[in-house]
This record gives structure tokens, sequence and C-alpha cells, in this order.
């Protein structure tokens, strides 16, 4: 498509992004449902990296295994697919070694919070330069709609028949808590604002983490009778409610709304792991 | 290179000398989790690491351990974690994740007793088999045995070299006795170690295949953040490292892995013969075993017996060549081992004679001596002067 207009016009015409940054003749059709939430992520993703004028060559995506997981595949930079849960580990090598490089990983909440979630935490507290987005779309997608740390209470799921009786995660609490020191929140629905949540996060020095609320309408939709994508997408705008100067963290979650979204953590103070351990390696070579 | 002297006597624990045998052969990256008898190893690498400009870090287990190493060295980092039995079962899933990318890394698995928690200040060899076969599906295993504080150093050398040499995950097999015990060493300095590099691609980008189809299973590799911008991942592949489902393209990928133990079987065949010219009564040990058998050969010849030893320095594959060998001129085989009888079974294996094949099997934490051989050949030979079946002498 997008060649066909370079070939029509005279003038060079710039192509999108998501062209430029895709492997687009290797890898093309992707194998997620049509509608599923997760190509918005990967189209923000994109977007967000394009914006901040970071090259191919200088990023790796790092994922873990999953619908989610399977973001880095179609993307033209460094790409590793790694085991369920452990992409963390895998991008903590990656990053330890080459601090120059730009890390991110791209997890479902299987992934990242049950499986992975030992990792999860301690990369936080570690606070390594890692950009963490994660999908989360309350049940196990790729397995086929088992229940997943985030699956509400009550929700079904294959393997929650009579609804689920296990309180889910709060990913961005978990985050927090465990040392994070960027913490953000959007839904697909919210198409610009997950661009911007994965700019910021990028931006920021430290581990950061954007949890993307997504639709699994092949899964949990049907499950759960919420019925297909749109209508589920178009429920997020209602079970939604965005920080703002005049609506701050506390009061935006007494609103008993579901899903807070924004920017809900941030400390520039935090040290960075990466930085820690170059100082402690300089002062341990002076010392010789 | 590292703090310690080379080219003058010192005196090293097996575990020391291996995480100088690591900064030796270029190791610079290091993540673990601490295990007994392994911790030394880590406890070296934190110390000599930063000191060298090299990375080290205590990750949050086993599985995250080897995940780091697979990490740094897609970066182009020589990288290595240590762990014991436990930890080394956690560790599986990434031994095979390792295969099956073609990553270079290294496991040492400094064996305690087991199963599970088992006893962890006692020596054993009971993990011979999870080195071969611990990860699902087959892939191509490397195994290297010391049994000696100054082979801990060139053990490690060699199993970093061959890694980066074939791109496979390679086991270095020490044990708690190696691990532990001290020794005099005079180590090598560093131009007089012989290191080998991965083998960096020719070609541009565009035509660079990450998993390049060759006779030898080994293809050229890039690293992470040099243009060259490939996939990896643990899905079976196809040459540029993108998931596929074709019966062609996934035949290709296994017979590339199974190459890699034909076609090079000379590199990774690696056995010491001890008074083996003339041996009748042969004894096949490795690692800290093989000290106590090559004593019991020694007091065997004092007796006039015609003893020898066999000792593999690499397990995995398996030295079907010289174990043949053995097998056509010996009379008795012997095999001692700290567990059920995992390498006397591959042994049986070759053999058309069987029962001309003992194991010394000691499953408790005391060691097996030399005298332990010694008595074994002496009450196989007085049986079989009996039963007139082995001519020995
Ligand atoms: C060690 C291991 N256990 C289980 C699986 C099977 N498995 C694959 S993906 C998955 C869960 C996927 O759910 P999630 O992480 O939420 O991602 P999604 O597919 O919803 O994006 C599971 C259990 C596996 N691949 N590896
Ligand atoms: S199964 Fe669910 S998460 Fe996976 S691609 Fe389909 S809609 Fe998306």
């Amino acid at each position: 498509m997008a060649e066909q207009t370079m070939v029509a016009t005279k003038h060079p015409v710039r192509r999108p992004a998501v062209h430029e940054w895709l492997r687009v003749k290797k890898k093309f059709p992707h194998l997620w449902c049509p509608g599923c939430g997760i190509g918005i992520v990967l189209g923000g993703t994109i977007r967000a990296l394009e914006s901040l004028g970071y090259s191919k060559d200088e990023v790796v995506m790092v994922a873990g295994i999953g619908c989610t997981g399977r973001i880095p595949v179609y993307v033209d930079c460094n790409t590793l697919h790694t085991t369920h849960g452990r992409a963390l580990s895998f991008a903590t090598g990656v990053k330890l070694a080459r601090p120059d490089l730009k890390v991110m990983t791209f997890m479902g909440d299987g992934d990242a919070l049950a499986i992975g979630g030992n990792h999860f935490i301690h990369a936080a507290r570690r606070n390594i330069d890692i950009t963490a987005i994660i999908v989360n779309n309350a049940i196990y997608g790729m397995t086929g709609g088992q229940c997943s740390p985030t699956t509400p209470l009550g929700k079904r799921a294959t393997t929650a028949v009579y609804g689920s009786v296990e309180p889910p995660f709060d990913t961005c609490e978990l985050a927090k808590s465990a040392g994070a020191s960027f913490v953000a929140r959007s839904t697909v629905y919210h198409v610009k604002h997950v661009e911007q949540m994965i700019r910021m996060a990028l931006e920021h020095k430290g581990f950061s983490v954007v949890e993307i609320i997504s639709n699994c309408h092949t899964y949990y939709g049907r499950i759960n009778m919420e019925g297909g994508a749109v209508e589920m997408v178009k429920a997020m705008r209602e079970k939604s409610i965005m920080v703002s100067e005049t609506m701050d963290y506390e009061k935006a979650r007494a609103t008993g709304k579901p899903y807070v979204i924004g920017v809900l953590h941030r400390d520039t103070e935090r040290p960075e792991y990466c930085e820690l351990y170059e100082q402690m390696m300089q002062e341990a070579i002076g010392r010789k | 290179m590292s703090t310690v002297k080379t080219g003058e006597p010192v005196l090293l624990s097996g575990n020391e000398a291996v995480a100088y045998g690591a900064l030796a052969a270029g190791a610079r990256f290091y993540a673990g989790y601490p295990i007994t008898p392994s911790s030394e190893i880590a406890e070296v690498m934190a110390r000599e690491l930063p000191l060298v400009g090299g990375k080290f870090i205590q990750m949050e287990d086993e599985m995250a351990s080897l995940g780091a190493v697979i990490g740094a060295s897609l970066t182009g980092l020589k990288s290595f974690t240590a762990t014991s039995g436990p930890g080394f079962s956690l560790m599986q899933e990434h031994v095979g994740f390792a295969a099956m990318a073609e990553v270079p890394c290294v496991v040492i698995d400094v064996m305690r007793g087991g199963p599970s928690t088992g006893l962890p200040t006692k020596t054993s060899q009971a993990d011979v088999m999870q080195a071969k076969y611990g990860s699902h599906g087959d892939y191509p295993s490397v195994a290297l045995v010391p049994s000696s504080v100054l082979e801990c150093f060139t053990l490690t050398v060699k199993a970093f070299n061959i890694s980066e040499k074939y791109r496979v995950p390679v086991v270095l097999l020490s044990d708690e006795i190696v691990g532990h015990m001290r020794e005099k060493v005079v180590l090598p300095s560093q131009d007089e170690v012989e290191v080998v590099d991965r083998i960096k691609p020719t070609v541009p980008p565009e035509w660079y295949q990450h998993y390049q189809d060759s006779i030898t299973g080994v293809s050229p590799m890039a690293n992470f953040g040099e243009g060259y911008r490939f996939h990896v991942t643990g899905l079976t592949h196809d040459v540029y490292g993108f998931p596929t489902e074709k019966p062609s393209e996934i035949s290709a990928l296994l017979e590339k892995f199974k190459n890699k133990e034909i076609h090079n079987s000379r590199d990774l065949t690696m056995v010491e013969e001890f008074c083996m010219e003339d041996a009748k009564i042969c004894i096949f040990a490795y690692g800290s075993v093989a000290r106590s058998a090559r004593m019991a050969v020694k007091i065997l010849r004092q007796c006039g017996v015609k003893a020898g030893m066999l000792r593999p320095m690499i397990v995995w594959p398996f030295p079907k060549i010289p174990v043949e060998n053995m097998l056509e001129r010996a009379n008795l085989v012997i095999v001692p081992e700290m567990n059920v009888g995992q390498l006397r079974k591959e042994v049986e294996r070759l053999s058309n004679a069987q029962d001309k094949i003992h194991g010394i099997n000691v499953l408790d934490p005391t060691f097996i001596t030399a005298e332990q051989i010694v008595d074994k050949v002496r009450d196989l030979r007085a049986k079989n002067r009996r039963t007139g079946e082995y001519i020995i002498g």
C-alpha cells in the first residue's frame, strides 16, 4: 500500500513509521485474531520509538511466550523471543552487557505476573533501565482462555468454569511497591494515549512499566459474554478514568472505575541499576 | 587478566580454578544464584569481573541466571553461570533454549548428593545423565569432567572454546570433591592459553542468515546491536531465525544439531589413557573418582596385574571410539561411579560381552577409594579363577 503511494507520486512520500519498522515482507500476515488489541500496542510502540528518534539497530525487543510475546518477531530491530515468563531475565542480561542499547520487554499478564512474577518484582527492585510493556487481557490468550492472575474475581475462564475465586493482582500497584520508578496504565481504546505512555516510559531512566488493558474477545469476551472486539473496546471507555491535574490518583481510584489510566507513579530520584554498577566498577578499579 | 599469579605455584581450590579459567577464556559476564558447593565460583567472579570491566549479577533464581547469561551472550560477551544439582534442574529450560537458539554459554555444575536437596556438602556424580538429557527434545549436549584443580582451569577454558566454536551450551561437571579440594598448581600465563572466539559474519546485513545451513552444523554469529537485526526464538525456526512449521525446514534444523556432534566428533573427544598399552583390566573412571582409580592402577601394577585406566575428560558426546578400543582388549572393565551406574550403562551399550563390565556404585557420601577398586578386582579375579572365564595377569 505504502509502496504504491511512493511510486504514484512524484515527490517521495515519507512512509508511515510502522512500515519502516515492520518486517513487512518477511513476516506478514500476523497471527493475531482480527480485532485483537495487541496490534494497537505494537503500533503505539513503533510510533513512540520513531518519535523519539531511536534507530532500529539500537533497540532490543525481548518477549516471553503468549500472544503478546509475538510482538517482536514483526519488528525490524534486534528481537529475542524467550521462554514463558522469563523475558525480563534475558533482558537484564542484554541491558547489563550493553547499557547503551534501548531494551524493551513485551509480556502478557500471565507471562509477567504468574510464571514471571518473580523476575518482574526483581527487575523493578533493581530499577534496571528496561521498559516493560504488559498487555493485560485478563486471560491466557495463546493457550485458549485459562484464567490468569489478573482475571477479576467471579469472571469466567476455561479453568474458572464457575467464576474465578482468586482475587487479581493490580499490575501497577505491584510494580510500584516492588520499586519500578515509572508506572503507567492505558487501554487499547485510548490509542494516542497508549503511544504517549510508551513514549514517556522510554524517556524515563529506570525500570518503567506500562500496563495496557487489552481485549481478548476470542476467549475472555466470548466466555464472559462481553461481546466482540468492538463492544469490548468501547466498554473500556466507560470503565476508564484518566488521572489529570484535577483528578489525582487517589481521587480517580475512589470513583470505583476499574481502570485508572495515565502516569500513576514516577520517581526520578531512585538510582538506576546499570549506572550504579558502572560507578561501583570504576571505584573498584580505582582501588586496585 | 585476573588477580591470581601465573607461572608460579599457587594453592587453589577447584572452584577458584574454574573462575580463573573462565577469566582466562575471556568470560566477561556472570549471572548466578548461590548454592553449595559452587558458591565460591560466584564469589571470585563478583570480585574479579568488575576489575576487568566485566559484569556480575546475582539473579533471583537459576532460570533467571541462565536467561541473563544467554541475553548477555547475544550481545557478544562470553557468559557463564555456576550451580549445583537443584539449580541445574531449574536451568534445564534455558539449556534447551540455548541449544535451540544456538547461543554460546557455559554452565558449571558442581555435583552434590541428590535427588532433591539431597546432600549439599557431599560429593556425587549423579548429574551425568542430566547433563545429557536434562532438557526436553533432542539437542546436542557437551559435558566436560575435571578431576584435578589444574583441570578445573584448563577444562573451563576448553568449555568456553567449544561453546564459542560450535554455538552450543557446554556443561562442566565438577563435583564437591574436585571443587573444594586444594592443590598446588602453576597456571599458564594469558599468552599460553588458547582462546577461541565465535565466528563473525563477513556478509552485509541484508544477506545475513543467523542460522546459515552448514555441514559442520556451525554458522557465523552476529551480535545484537551491530546492525544485523536478527530474530532469536526458542520456536523451531528457519535459517533467518523466524518461526517455521515447514517439515523441510524443521528437519534441516534438527539435522544441523545432530551434525554438530557427528562432524566434530574428533574435536569433541578428549580422553586420558593411563597404563593402557598392555592393560587387560581396565578401569573406566572420570572426575574425582578417577583419582582413586589412578591409585588403584598403580597398586595393581605393583602386584603384577596388567591394569590401566581410561579417563574421559569429555563425557558427552560419549567417547565411543576409545571405549570400543578398550572393550576390544580388556578382559575385565570396572566402572566406579558415585551414582547407580549412569556411564556404566553407556559402556555396556557398546559391548557385546556385558558380563565383563562391572560397576562399583557408591551412593552414600563415603568416597570410592583405591582400595575398594583393588578389592573389587581381586574378588572378580578370584571368582573367575574358579570358573576359568578370565585370563588375567
Ligand atoms: C513453561 C511453560 N509453561 C506453559 C506454557 C504454555 N503457555 C504458553 S502462553 C501461556 C499463557 C499466555 O497468557 P498471557 O501470558 O496472559 O499472554 P496472552 O497470550 O494472553 O497475550 C501459557 C501458559 C509455556 N509455553 N511454557
Ligand atoms: S487469542 Fe485473544 S489475545 Fe490472542 S490474538 Fe486472539 S484475541 Fe488476541
